[in-house]
């Protein structure tokens, strides 16, 4: 099998090509400027994850969302379920840049984590 | 009314601007960094995103998380940081230190002086008013950037079903922030026949969502009364729309994500001449535009794809207005233009035996071309660049050689636009 997939890790954008017998897990791939590349397409092919990023109400009027990010990229199949599940959250401040907003999100061992700090 | 001084003002406290003013701070300079929003950070505050400061923090960061990191460094140096602070007028006095009236809410009206100044004032989005769409003209219209703001530092959403004109990164970026909010986007429509954001945000926002991109088309009309209910998109063929084949998308929003210009508006009251390939002012290799003792970094000197270069680029803005003010000034400089394969590079002046990185903005597309330094007519050196397209800004490191009268830049072996 051979695929075509662009690393998206950084900005740089390598057009990698990944070729594999029957395990993708395997796969020779080329194409990346660095190693980060390799593991992205085998990621990709294997388990798609995604960092998520969203907004949740605060109890501030003031600043009334607070950006907030997956601690790590996110399984992809589980982005929905995880979305509705945080547009639920209302946090109150004060809340520091990194903290915990929501433990173990869907039990993928993820956090939910703060991206500001709040007064 | 109020006065104060200080030795460097910084206007705009955006990456840029606190980046500058952490570094002229750390040097012993008495700095005082504007901006008129009530928080520092700039538009990053609204990117929030991950996909900043691969390069100047090696860690994979939201807009807000960069912005936040930054912020701490300027006040940690010991910048005065006052937000809510907006620069109204700029004049230069006779003794050559510079006035600018500032409105902040706390002070009202009140007056800065400075020895120098740096222009971080970032950039404007165009808007529909700048391309003409013609239709009518019903709510639902939004430059891209206004609607990221409305749902990210707002918490409100825009429409339920988008078309968003121009495929910029913002654009993109939009179009993926719409689709976790559960708003449909129907399409992205651009008029080039290439993509102008970010290869890696096409695949991140539009195909892991099966959002079509329709290349070389254009909305030619907006229908309804109140609220927009439908466009027309129609192809180009020779430049020219194909009115055969156009087709209608219904949609209660349009976005326009259709190109930004750096922020000038006060510079100029300052006399600094204006490149108009960049839209931002011309500087040289000290980042000091054509007035002495001004200068200018970031989006609003021209517009970067990535804040990391925009940090590097006012770090070096900074050491330069470090330099000056204790009075060094070097002369020794020669012209830096470009061939027609790049539409600008940034500095157009630089110093004889010093080693400069250069900015460039290509307007050729290509899978390979070979970036060219000339001195004098002559290749001094070269790079083999894998991907080339005009989203994706250049960055090159050169040494100017001592005896050259004046440098040039070119792409060979690409596609001309
Ligand atoms: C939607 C979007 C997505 C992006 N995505 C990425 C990405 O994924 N990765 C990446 O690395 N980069 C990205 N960038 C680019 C990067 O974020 C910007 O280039 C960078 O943040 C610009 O910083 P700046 O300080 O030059 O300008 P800004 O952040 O715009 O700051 C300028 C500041 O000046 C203030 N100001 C202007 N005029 C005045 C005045 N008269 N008085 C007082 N204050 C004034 C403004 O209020 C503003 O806060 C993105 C940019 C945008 C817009
Ligand atoms: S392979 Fe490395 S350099 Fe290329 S896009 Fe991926 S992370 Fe960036």
């Amino acid at each position: 099998m051979k695929k075509e997939l662009i690393c998206i890790s950084c900005p740089q954008g390598c057009r990698l090509t990944a070729e594999y017998a029957a395990d993708p897990a395997q796969a020779e791939v080329s194409g990346n400027r660095c190693p980060r590349g390799k593991t992205y397409a085998i990621t990709e092919l294997t388990d798609p994850r995604r960092v998520v990023t969203a907004v949740v109400p605060t109890t501030d009027s003031a600043r009334p969302v607070l950006p907030v990010r997956t601690s790590e990229p996110f399984p992809k199949g589980k982005i929905a379920e995880l979305l509705n599940e945080l547009y639920k959250i209302k946090v109150t401040p004060p809340i520091s840049l990194g903290e915990v907003i929501q433990k173990n999100a869907l039990d993928t061992g993820i956090d939910i984590i703060s991206a500001e700090n709040r007064n | 009314m109020k006065n104060i001084s200080c030795d460097v003002l910084v206007v705009g406290a955006g990456a840029a601007g606190l980046c500058a003013g952490s570094v002229t701070s750390k040097h012993g300079l008495d700095t005082i960094i504007i901006d008129r929003e009530d928080q520092p950070g700039g538009i990053l505050k609204q990117c929030i995103h991950n996909g900043f400061g691969l390069r100047y923090f090696k860690e994979e960061l939201t807009g807000p998380e960069y912005a936040c990191r930054v912020a701490k460094l300027a006040a940690d140096a010991g910048a005065k940081i006052m937000t809510g602070t907006t620069a109204v007028e700029a004049k230069k006095n006779a003794d050559g230190s510079f006035t600018f009236k500032v409105f902040s809410q706390k002070e009202k009206v009140c007056y800065i002086s400075s020895k120098a100044v740096l222009f971080t004032t970032g950039c404007r989005e165009r808007t529909r008013g700048n391309i003409i769409t013609p239709g009518t003209r019903p709510a639902g219209v939004f430059t891209a950037g206004a609607a990221q703001k409305l749902l990210n530092i707002s918490g409100y959403l825009p429409g339920k079903c988008a078309v968003i004109v121009g495929s910029g990164d913002i654009g993109l970026i939009m179009a993926r922030r719409l689709k976790w909010c559960g708003i449909d986007v129907k399409a992205v429509v651009e008029i080039m026949r290439h993509p102008s954001g970010l290869t890696r945000n096409i695949v991140q926002c539009l195909d892991d969502f099966g959002i079509p991109l329709y290349l070389g088309h254009s909305v030619t009309n907006i229908y309804g009364k109140e609220r927009v209910e439908a466009v027309d998109i129609t192809p180009l063929a020779d430049g020219k729309p194909d009115f055969s084949k156009t087709f209608k998308v219904d949609c209660d929003t349009l976005l326009f994500s259709v190109g930004l210009v750096p922020e000038v508006e006060l510079a100029k009251q300052l006399e600094v001449k204006i490149n108009p390939a960049t839209g931002g002012a011309f500087v040289d290799d000290d980042y000091e535009t054509t007035t002495p003792m001004v200068f200018a970094s970031g989006n609003g000197l021209h517009v970067h794809d990535l804040v990391d270069f925009v940090s590097e680029e006012s770090e070096r803005a900074a050491g330069s207005i470090c330099r000056r003010l204790s009075g060094a000034k070097n002369s020794d400089k020669v012209p830096v233009t470009v061939e027609k394969t790049l539409k600008y590079v940034v500095p157009t002046q630089a110093t004889r035996g010093e080693k400069q990185s250069f900015y460039f903005r290509p307007l050729i597309v290509a899978n390979k071309a070979t970036l060219e330094a000339r001195a004098d007519g002559k290749i001094i050196k070269k790079r083999l660049i894998p991907f080339v397209r005009p989203a994706e800004m250049l960055e090159f490191e050169l040494e100017i050689p001592a005896e050259c009268k004046e440098m040039e830049f070119a792409l060979t072996g690409g596609e001309l636009l």
